[in-house]
């Protein structure tokens, strides 16, 4: 069975590159524009992993993955960061919050995938 | 009217004023004991059966004489207000319960001294209370048309056993507390509604003689006038008659400040200084009210009843002649209501003076110290009951063996006099330091035999030895003794005179024994503290000099055994607090000394309480100079104290504005960091897109299909032109926001440069299909630089674009010239902006959540930098949600 991936951000053209590797490396895509209507999908799809901005209108990255976090049936969804914010303060927030790990605006898509494959082994 | 039937309304009316009493005591916290109105009315307990009777007696004998007693204390009223709040302060302060206490006070709780003005006042009272009781007596002869009153017989005399009723009201209202200092709202309430009464029944009766009797003021006038003595009553005889009507104004106002009943009324009952603000009108109305008709019912008596009946009584007599029996039943009642406050609260004053003036510390002092709490208590107020009942029969033997003959008016202007000896020492002591206690003490002592001798011994000869010759001749024929016309002055009333030569000698020995003799360091202490009184609420506990050994174990002990355990120790702890003081402080100092003092005196008078505490302390002896240099300094000390407050004051100020600067800053440094956060967000942002797609390409250039490819590129082009869009507008916004840009600023006519930045916009309006409608053409020149406003208008338009619905948009341009500014409208039809987004929406990067495109076309810095043009140009920008819908954007530029 596929992995399935929830990518949350704001900005379309990152979204297109990333849903492109993605399904090129066999995972099964889902996309929300913003935390708010990831929130309102996440529960229909119950990902494997979410790639997660932080900076993002209305609902941020922080506010979803504390919504993730309340949910009993995604106890074992991994959630990763993906932030143009690369202080080490940003990134220890990010990880204090819960998240498995936090990766960096700009990135390579390869390292990405890789990083992301990794949580799974 | 039957002797019974008045007699069982006498009953029935005192019922009612003891349940009024008794209420009022019970509801003492009450908005309805404690106001103005019943200060003031309580205060007309001045207008006693003297003025309710007494006053139409004058009248009709000697025309206008009876008014100067009320004149006196109208006129005096301002100055009266002015002096009662300094004496209400320092009472209130000391908890002085009596005129006695006030003045020995001041003169260091000098005992000697307390007890010689309790002297004075009972020997100024008892008498004046005697005139009161043959008030009742004639009144309730007049009623019951019984010619004589047999007095030979007291068990028969009705006025025997009103006088004890009215002992037992004094008693069972005046004696609940053992500290005499406190109110009494029972007996003030009574009196306050007697005082309604007195009045009102009294003004029935002025317009029932006026107008039902006769036509009006100018009917009795006319008939009045017929009269052969006429003249002699309204005519004012130049000279002598105006010293005398000065004499007894003069005398009528230290009367209102001396009287026992009066202090009593107006400065122990005081519960908030600020009644004294109502008091100051209403008062003089009153007695205003109450002389208006005096006249017309003597005038109106002296025409019905002439010589037949006397004069004092025209009131009662007129309407029972008339057969109007319940009208003379009211007027009966006003005056047994003026007869009943005087008694009640004269004796009340009367009885705490001989108390805690006379009795206590004389006689019960060591006993005190060895009893107990309860004990103690119940003695203090057995004497304090006795002595009420012991003043009223001493002025009820007084009224049956001596005043048959005398008139009402005559022995309250005796009372008058005596009391006035108090006057020296009282109101000077105020104001001059040096008043010493031997001073006032042999001044009232010479006064008093001065007045004895002119006005007291004169009587009692007369009525008991009917000996005029002494009068006439002098003793021992020598004319300058002459007890009528001391010194050759005989152009006066026996009144007036008495009062002229007794103030005299009085005044004159208080101040040359005053100047020759100086008090010692104590009373100088006291009297620093009675005339400085501006500082008298700083000084308060610290104003008493005092120098020596003492523990508070000792102190405690004498405060037990007059307040008991619970009450002492509360007001120990809370005099710990109040000056920091540890609980279990050993030593007391002048502040405790001095505190301990006031607590005693309510209940055992001032001299009391300083003999008992100096008996547990062990005091050293202070120079004078010592004590004057130790309150210079306490008051310079005051001063400094203030100056250290002030600058204390100020430096807060100073910290808390260094503070809100600093605050300022972070605040400022934060924003700064934010700026950053922002620019390197939204930079990285399109170098991410750009990245992840370039890499994309080349890894999976073999494999990816065409369109997507197309779409990579196309969107690597979008990011690139957004990140040079971005960095031009930072760039710029910075440029122009620390002024390193130069305004090009010419004449312009914005009607064309409208026309430029709508046709270059207009693109975009289309692809989202929305409407621009332009309202206004005519030429406007200003001054301005073109690109610049350019730009902002374009900034305004596609800002107004991102907010407006596709397809349903509506953008609405308009612009006119107020006065000397071009304003500038620009409308769309979008939602209304959030509050909180208002003040925002012209900073950097600040981005509204109603925007309907996810991401905006701008760079976050399209209205901050809109707004930094307009500035530059001195003009202004702003935002407006409209009512119906919508939002206007605007600016205004100056012409010229």
């Amino acid at each position: 069975m596929k992995r399935k991936i929830l990518i949350v951000d704001d900005e379309p053209n990152i979204v297109m590159s990333l849903e492109y590797a993605f399904n090129r490396g066999g995972y099964e895509v889902f996309i929300a524009r913003d935390g708010e209507e990831a929130i309102q999908i996440i529960q229909d799809i119950l990902p494997d992993v979410v790639l997660l901005d932080i900076m993002m209108p209305n609902v941020d990255g922080f506010q979803t993955l504390e919504f993730i976090k309340q949910v009993p049936s995604m106890h074992a969804t991994k959630v990763v960061f993906l932030s143009a914010k690369n202080k080490a303060v940003d990134i220890e927030k990010g990880l204090s919050k819960g998240a498995d790990k936090y990766l960096i605006k700009p990135f390579s898509v390869k390292k990405i995938m890789v990083e992301i494959n990794e949580l799974f082994n | 009217m039957s002797n019974l039937l008045l007699v069982s309304i006498i009953i029935l009316y005192l019922v009612i004023l003891f349940g009024i009493a008794y209420l009022a005591e019970k509801k003492s916290k009450s908005k309805w004991v404690n106001n103005p109105y019943i200060y003031t009315l309580s205060l007309a307990v001045y207008c006693s059966a003297w003025t309710y009777y007494g006053s139409v007696g004058v009248a009709a004998k000697s025309g206008f004489d009876f008014l100067p007693i009320y004149l006196g204390p109208v006129i005096a009223f301002p100055l009266w207000i002015v002096l009662m709040r300094k004496i209400i302060r320092i009472s209130k302060q000391h908890k002085v319960s009596s005129i006695a206490d006030f003045i020995s006070l001041r003169y260091a709780n000098n005992r000697f001294l307390g007890a010689l003005i309790t002297l004075i006042c009972v020997v100024g009272t008892v008498p004046y209370i005697a005139l009161q009781l043959k008030a009742i007596s004639d009144s309730f002869g007049i009623m019951t048309t019984q010619s004589n009153v047999d007095v030979t017989n007291v068990l028969s005399d009705h006025t025997f056993y009103i006088a004890i009723l009215l002992g037992i009201f004094a008693t069972f209202f005046g004696t609940q507390k053992t500290d005499a200092s406190e109110n009494h709202k029972g007996i003030i309430a009574s009196v306050a509604f007697e005082s309604i009464l007195k009045l009102i029944f009294f003004l029935i009766i002025g317009i029932y003689v006026t107008f039902y009797l006769f036509n009006g003021t100018e009917d009795i006038l006319s008939q009045i006038a017929q009269k052969e003595n006429f003249s002699s009553l309204t005519n004012f005889n130049g000279l002598e008659d105006g010293m005398n009507w000065f004499f007894m104004i003069f005398l009528s106002f230290m009367a209102i400040f001396l009287l026992p009943r009066q202090f009593q009324v107006s400065v122990v009952e005081n519960s908030r200084e600020k009644h004294l603000k109502k008091a100051i009108w209403l008062f003089p109305l009153y007695l205003l009210l109450f002389n208006l008709f005096v006249i017309y019912i003597a005038w109106g008596g002296t025409i019905k009843l002439g010589d037949s009946g006397n004069p004092d009584y025209y009131a009662l007599l007129m309407p029972l002649q008339n057969g109007d029996t319940f009208l003379a039943l009211l007027v009966f009642l006003g005056g047994f209501s003026a007869v009943i406050s005087m008694v009640v609260v004269s004796t009340l004053a009367l009885s705490t003076m001989v108390s805690n003036n006379l009795i206590i510390p004389y006689g019960f002092l060591e006993q005190f110290v060895k009893g107990r709490t309860e004990k103690n208590d119940f003695y203090i107020k057995a004497i304090r009951r006795v002595s009420i009942f012991m003043i009223i029969m001493a002025a009820y033997l007084f009224y049956i063996t001596f005043s048959v003959e005398s008139s009402l008016i005559s022995i309250g202007l005796i009372s008058f006099v005596v009391i006035a000896q108090l006057g020296p020492s009282f109101f000077i002591g105020l104001f001059w330091n040096r008043g010493s206690s031997n001073g006032a003490i042999w001044g009232i002592i010479i006064g008093f035999c001065v007045t004895f001798y002119t006005l007291i011994l004169p009587l009692i000869m007369h009525l008991y030895f009917v000996d005029d010759q002494f009068i006439d001749q002098g003793p021992l024929g020598i004319e300058m003794l002459k007890p009528h016309a001391l010194f050759g002055i005989d152009f006066l009333n026996p009144h007036a005179h008495a009062f002229f030569w007794s103030m005299f000698f009085n005044l004159f020995t208080y101040l040359i024994v005053s100047i020759s003799q100086k008090g010692n360091y104590r009373e100088r202490n006291y009297a620093e503290m009675f005339v400085d009184s501006q500082n008298f609420n700083d000084l308060q506990d610290n104003a008493l000099v005092w120098k020596g050994e003492a523990y508070v174990a000792d102190i405690r002990n004498v405060l037990i055994k007059f307040l008991g355990n619970e009450r002492t120790e509360r007001a120990l702890s809370l005099f710990f607090q109040k000056y920091d003081l540890p609980q279990d402080t050993q030593m007391a100092d002048a502040r405790l000394i001095n505190f301990s003092e006031k607590l005693l005196t309510g209940s055992i008078g001032g001299s009391s309480a300083k003999i008992l505490i100096s008996s547990v302390v062990k005091e050293e002896e202070i120079s004078l100079v010592e004590v004057l240099k130790i309150l210079e300094e306490s008051k310079e000390n005051i001063t400094n104290n203030k100056l250290l407050t002030q600058e204390s004051t100020a430096l807060a100020k100073m910290t808390e504005k260094l503070q809100q600067m600093n605050d300022e800053l972070i605040k400022k440094d934060h924003q700064k960091d934010e700026f950053l956060d922002t620019v390197s967000h939204e930079l990285k942002t399109p170098v991410t897109g750009i990245r992840a797609a370039t890499e994309l390409l080349i890894d999976d250039s073999e494999d990816m299909p065409t369109e997507i490819k197309d779409k990579f590129l196309k969107n690597i082009l979008n990011d690139s032109e957004r990140l040079s869009r971005l960095i031009n507008h930072i760039l710029d916004f910075e440029k122009i926001a620390n002024g390193r840009v130069d305004f090009n600023q010419k004449k312009h006519d914005f009607n064309t440069s409208l026309t430029t930045s709508i046709s270059s916009i207009n693109q975009i309006a289309i692809k989202y299909n929305i409407k621009i409608k332009r309202l206004s053409f005519q030429s406007v020149i200003a001054q301005y630089d073109e690109d610049r406003i350019l730009q902002v208008l374009t900034n305004l338009l596609s800002n107004a674009i991102k907010f407006c619905k596709p397809d349903q948009g509506v953008i609405t341009i308009s612009y006119e010239v107020v006065s000397t500014h071009l304003l500038v409208y620009i409308h769309n039809n979008g939602k209304a902006i959030p509050a909180e987004d208002k003040a925002y929406i012209f900073d950097k990067f600040y981005q509204s959540k109603n925007q309907n495109t996810v991401k905006p076309l701008g760079s976050g810095l399209g209205l901050a930098i809109s707004k930094q043009i307009i500035l530059k140009h001195n003009g202004e920008i702003w935002v407006k949600n409209e009512n119906k819908n919508g939002v206007t954007f605007g600016f205004q530029l100056p012409i010229g």
